[in-house]
């Protein structure tokens, strides 16, 4: 398996989602696209348009529930959905760009909405392997 | 859950001692293969929410009690502001006034068969739902406050519906104290396109009928006999309620020290009820239920036009509105004592009793109706709340049937098209733009709606009314 890969693991009512990267930016990253799963295949998003985002935080754990809040925020007031991010952290900031495009329903084949990122489940930190994996549970 | 961790009190009372830092006990309602079918997070969490200042009595779950964040989901909690009491905006849920109004038509089946199809293609065609889906109406800032300060009295006085749904809506159709001015402008900005739509996930509008009626006499004043055709929509605040829950849940984690609250858990982020953010989340909170009624009183109106297109002249009063996703001021006995509770309930039905104040008048004999919703290919449930319920866990009940699965493992385990065949060769005709959607809300990934209703009326929860089974079914 490649270094950055997401997954999505069982939870009762909602999703953990799980972003890993051989850093904290990456792992944010495939977070992201695994917020996308919930929605939509990531890979049928064609990344087209862009979105700048910026957020900050007490800890890399807000950190990583303000990403994910802040691109939930975007996707619902632009009804767009993303496949492509490009993060930069320092320190509590995170700076970030998001592609993506419309949501079509022709064509993308559409899961559930989501309405925000919860701090149950919650992790950012450096697996043994040395990846670094971003976790926490979408409320759906 | 394991059972050996609790103590049996009845057939479906089941106690978490006082242990570590609880304050109160726990307390389950279910029956035995529903307590084992929990999950051990459940324990947890009921433990965890009795460590919160200020709570009174005991931590409760429901029948449908599943693993939610901080508080679980079927959670019920009542705080009082007077011992550094808390409110929680986990504790209340994202979807903040989720709930299931029924709506009913004075039609029977053989009625309806005949147009199944037509009725089914004007509703799916009429509601806005689906991921990305938005409604016809977008409001001012002016309107937007007006709306998240009225409710469904705003919706009705804008048309949407007659004054005479709003007595059968909790609080009237609109909860009063809410301060639209505490709603951020990013919430306002997501709900902009968003008045009228259902939702997606679980969220679904459903046509009926009445397949059983356990109790004629409160049947009869609810208006339902057996098979009757009925409407219930399943939804809550939309863009709105999920922006407001999230950054509420941030502030007040960040908040929490500073007032000296010791959070066994993050996800448990709470503040006094006293405290500026405490009362910004309750302002703002409280709009949001404005907007969650509101909406529902839109689709509401929606359905009407869309009924009346296939039958003409026809009226679909309401028989009831509940909010399961909530926080609210309410007078309690306790130890014989009057005290006024900031009552949780989270993915829990108010079930008013017999003779309460806050009842219609038409309904105080009954009880308040207490709408229970199902999954698309089971059944769903109209019970009454109980003299009982006041006793056991604040006129609460269970809100549905609990997910037993993951959708991640329903995925796995079904195809949406297989789904929507099956269910018709059952009679039941699925409207879905997401196949994905329909699998991922497959019947089999819940729990036994009947079991957790049975498990609710033998622990004196709410009184089983009326089974309704669905007809049609449009999902997000």
């Amino acid at each position: 398996m490649s270094s950055a890969h997401w997954k999505h693991l069982p939870h009762g009512a909602d999703v953990t989602i799980c972003g890993f990267g051989n850093s904290k930016a990456k792992a944010f990253e495939q977070a992201a696209v695994a917020l996308t799963a919930i929605m939509a295949q990531p890979e049928e998003v064609a990344a087209v348009e862009s979105v700048e985002i910026a957020c900050s935080a007490p800890d890399d754990e807000l950190l990583l529930v303000e990403w994910l809040n802040a691109l939930i925020y975007e996707m619902a007031t632009r009804k767009m959905l993303f496949s492509k991010f490009e993060v930069h952290i320092g320190g509590h900031n995170l700076s970030a760009k998001a592609w993506g495009e419309p949501i079509d329903i022709d064509r993308h084949e559409l899961g559930t909405e989501v309405k925000g990122a919860t701090c149950t489940n919650l992790a950012v930190a450096r697996e043994p392997s040395r990846q670094w994996r971003a976790q926490c549970v979408i409320d759906v | 859950m394991e059972i050996a961790r609790l103590e049996r009190q009845s057939e479906t009372e089941w106690h978490i001692p006082r242990h570590g830092k609880m304050r109160v006990p726990g307390v389950i309602f279910a029956n035995e293969s529903l307590v084992r079918e929990m999950d051990e997070k459940v324990f947890e969490q009921v433990t965890n929410v009795a460590k919160l200042p200020g709570i009174v009595k005991a931590s409760y779950a429901m029948p449908d009690a599943h693993w939610g964040y901080g508080f679980p989901i079927g959670g019920v909690a009542a705080f009082d502001p007077d011992q550094d009491g808390v409110i929680s905006a986990g504790g209340v849920g994202f979807d903040i006034s989720c709930g299931v109004r029924t709506l009913l038509t004075g039609l029977k089946p053989e009625q309806i068969m005949p147009v199944k199809e037509r009725l089914a293609d004007v509703l799916f065609r009429q509601i806005p739902a689906g991921v990305g889906s938005t409604g016809k109406l977008s409001l001012t800032d002016k309107e937007m406050d007006a709306m998240l300060t009225g409710g469904a009295k705003w919706a009705v006085e804008r048309g949407y519906g007659s004054t005479e749904d709003l007595a059968r809506v909790e609080e009237n159709g609109w909860v009063p104290e809410a301060r639209p001015d505490q709603v951020s402008e990013r919430a306002k900005k997501r709900q902009r396109e968003e008045m009228g739509t259902l939702g997606s996930g679980n969220h679904y509008l459903e046509v009926q009928r009445v397949t059983k009626i356990f109790d004629s006499t409160i049947g009869r004043a609810f208006g339902l006999s057996e098979s009757d055709v009925v409407v219930s929509i399943h939804c809550g605040s939309r863009g709105l309620g999920h922006q407001i829950g999230t950054e509420f849940l941030t502030r007040m984690v960040a908040a929490a020290p500073q007032y000296g609250i010791e959070l066994p858990d993050r996800e448990l982020a709470c503040a006094p009820i006293t405290s500026p953010i405490g009362a910004a989340y309750l302002g703002a909170m409280r709009a949001a239920i404005n907007c969650a009624l509101a909406n529902r009183q839109i689709l509401t109106h929606t359905v009407r036009t869309a009924f009346a297109e296939v039958f003409p002249d026809i009226e679909l009063p309401l028989l009831y509105d509940v909010s399961h996703n909530t926080c609210k001021i309410e007078e309690h006995l306790v130890k014989g004592k009057s005290m006024r509770l900031f009552v949780h309930r989270k993915g829990a039905t108010r079930a008013l009793g017999p003779g309460h104040p806050a009842i219609t008048e038409n309904l105080k004999k009954t009880g308040q109706p207490v709408l229970i919703g199902g999954t698309m290919g089971t059944a769903s449930y109209i019970l009454s709340g109980t003299t009982r319920s006041m006793e056991l866990a604040f006129g609460s009940a269970c809100h549905g049937a609990g997910r037993s699965m993951s959708r991640h493992q329903a995925l796995r385990l079904w195809q949406g098209k297989e789904i929507v065949q099956r269910l018709a060769a059952q009679g039941v005709l699925i409207c879905s733009r997401s196949m994905r959607g329909v699998a991922e809300e497959a019947p089999g990934a819940y729990k036994d709606v009947t079991q957790v209703v049975e498990a609710a009326h033998e622990a004196g929860l709410a009184s089983t009314v009326a089974r309704l089974e669905p007809v049609i079914c449009i999902k997000g």
